[in-house]
């Protein structure tokens, strides 16, 4: 096929690549149309006939139960999710600096040692961690679960910071150096004020894996005052009949965070996704 | 060359890279403690009898037994249950995630209008918690059937593929495939943008040439895109396959730890620790460390050889 043939030819390919898109778009946004379909439905609506169909008649009820068992949980998630992600930022921010521009002898093996504790599955270390909390003096609640969020956020918010601190010259830090500037007065004054980018990727990824996250919120959460993951799966297994209006209610509320984070900062989320996968 | 002389020479004094070591020593602390003396922690309960509440609170001793809780776990059939879900789960996550994320990453390489619209859509699953998309999967799921069918089986009878009705997570064998749907589903789009990355980063003009040598659209794909796109989906392969050794979340949400069709490793790690079966969850935890680090490690070995030599 000769060049002016191809140009006159009806775009086959591009239409064939739109049905496949937008089918694809119809089967990734059919759970959320089930979501605020359901949502909006009185009992009476909810026959197993009518579940693909709008609601007869639209009612938030079911919003209202899911924001009052919720309401409370929130509040739990926010005072968990703020202060440990900032302070994994700082504490990532501060290791990425040193294992990229302040280097010490042996600093590749720490790094990779740090970088194992992203893979790391948390059944492995759930016991001995229980442990600690119940025999320390710990105790359960929300500032056990700040505590581990930075821990084992340490390794993805180094790895992040290093992998954009690599990109940085040399010659900036040397720079400094040369004027007799020490290391804190390097990482303030040159490092830090260049690193936003970073620190806004961060966190949104410590913000996001935070909010959604259910295994240590279950284990060491306590009963009393539950995160929103928590309360959102009692209310869905709450009762024997499963009240599903409520709980898809429950879990777009439960999801508005993230999701306004996704929204407003879609490129740097993507940006955090990205350095989960190692290479910068 | 001579830049990096210098480097090194002034890395090499104690007092040029001391503080360095100071500013990152409560990390190094941190995750030498909680990780790896938590592992170690871990493994020496495993090789205990640990099995009772008394055990746990210290109101009655210990023993030390070796490997004999991995022995017994590895012979339980309910244990053998467990990891062949989790193959069955990894293996249909990873081949679905794969696919479609690389499919959609094909289709939105070359220009198309709305792209922006697409990526978006297809990556804002990602955002979402397993518990709340656990919440609406539970009732797309739901295993009823004929006039009491709701969910998927009901769209099917009602776009005519009634043969597909089935009873999703309650069937005994192939329950946890049911769970992997809602898993590809959340994961695709991250997939996607992985592969997307990776086609953006093949130069035009490498294509150009195989071109213009003559090869067929195939062979371009086949002899340039595939070898280029091979690192990244190792990378797909590694955190797609570790997120699966974990799931936990989705299976709690969508049936809950007492549903024997749909049980992983982590889900018996969990009703062993509410048990206070301590020294058998400890077990569990292990042998999900090792199979983790059996692919995990030489992949972060290579890696760090690989950043050594930049």
């Amino acid at each position: 096929m000769n060049e002016t043939a191809k140009k006159n030819v009806f775009p086959w390919g591009t239409l064939v690549r739109y049905i496949l898109l937008l089918a694809s778009l119809t089967l990734v946004l059919i759970p959320v149309y089930v979501l605020f379909v359901t949502s909006f439905k009185t009992s009476a609506d909810a026959d197993p006939s009518r579940t693909w169909m709008l609601p007869q008649l639209w009612d938030a009820t079911n919003w209202g139960r899911a924001w009052d068992t919720l309401y409370p949980s929130l509040i739990n998630s926010l005072s968990l999710v703020i202060p440990s992600s900032i302070i994994s930022a700082m504490l990532g921010s501060m290791n990425g600096f040193v294992l990229s521009k302040w280097r010490f002898p042996g600093a590749n093996i720490v790094f990779t040692l740090i970088l194992f504790g992203m893979f790391l599955p948390y059944q492995a270390v759930m016991i001995p961690l229980m442990n600690l909390v119940t025999n320390a003096g710990i105790g359960f609640g929300i500032p056990t679960l700040i505590m581990m969020h930075v821990v084992f956020g340490i390794p993805i918010t180094t790895l992040i910071f290093r992998n954009y601190y690599e990109t940085i010259p040399g010659e900036l830090i040397e720079a400094a150096r040369v004027d007799g500037a020490g290391m804190l007065r390097t990482y303030f004054s040159v490092v830090l004020p260049i690193s936003i980018p970073s620190f806004v990727v961060v966190l949104i990824w410590q913000f996001t894996s935070a909010w959604n996250d259910f295994l240590f919120a279950l284990f060491f959460g306590g009963s009393k005052d539950p995160v929103v993951t928590v309360a959102l799966n009692n209310l869905a297994h709450g009762s024997i009949m499963a009240d599903y209006g409520a709980s898809m209610a429950g879990a777009l509320i439960a999801s508005i965070p993230t999701l306004l984070v996704y929204i407003a900062l879609g490129k740097y989320f993507v940006g955090g996704l990205m350095s989960g996968s190692v290479k910068g | 060359m001579a830049k990096k002389t210098k480097a090194v020479s002034s890395k090499s004094k104690i007092s040029s890279w001391g503080p360095g070591l100071l500013l990152i020593s409560p990390s190094i602390i941190l995750v030498g403690v909680f990780v790896y003396g938590m592992i170690g922690a871990n493994i020496i309960t495993s090789m205990k009898d640990t099995h009772t509440a008394a055990q746990v609170s210290g109101r009655k001793p210990s023993d030390f037994v070796g490997f004999s809780n991995f022995g017994k776990l590895f012979a339980d059939p309910d244990f053998q249950h467990s990891l062949i879900n989790l193959l069955l789960f990894t293996v249909v996550f990873l081949v679905g995630t794969l696919l479609i994320g690389f499919l959609w990453a094909w289709l939105l390489d070359r220009p198309i209008k709305g792209e922006g619209i697409f990526r978006s859509i297809f990556m804002f699953p990602m955002a979402i918690s397993f518990v709340a998309s656990g919440v609406v999967w539970r009732w797309l799921l739901n295993p009823a059937k004929g006039e009491t069918a709701s969910g998927l089986n009901r769209l099917f009878q009602q776009v005519g593929l009634g043969f597909l009705q089935n009873s999703w997570t309650q069937n005994i064998t192939f329950g946890v495939v049911a769970i992997a749907l809602p898993a590809i589903w959340q994961l695709s789009g991250y997939v996607m943008a992985l592969f997307l990355a990776g086609f953006r980063g093949i130069p035009d003009e490498l294509r150009e040439a195989a071109r213009v040598d003559g090869a067929t659209e195939w062979q371009l794909y086949k002899q340039i895109i595939f070898p280029q796109l091979a690192p990244i989906a190792l990378s797909a392969v590694i955190i797609i396959g570790h997120m699966s050794l974990k799931s936990f979340d989705l299976i709690m949400s969508i049936t809950d730890q007492r549903t024997y069709s749909t049980k992983v490793p982590a889900i018996d790690m969990f009703n062993a620790m509410t048990d206070n079966d301590y020294s058998n969850a400890a077990a569990i935890g292990t042998i999900l460390l090792v199979i983790v680090a059996i692919f995990v490690v030489p992949y972060l070995i290579h890696d760090s050889k690989e950043s050594a030599k930049r």
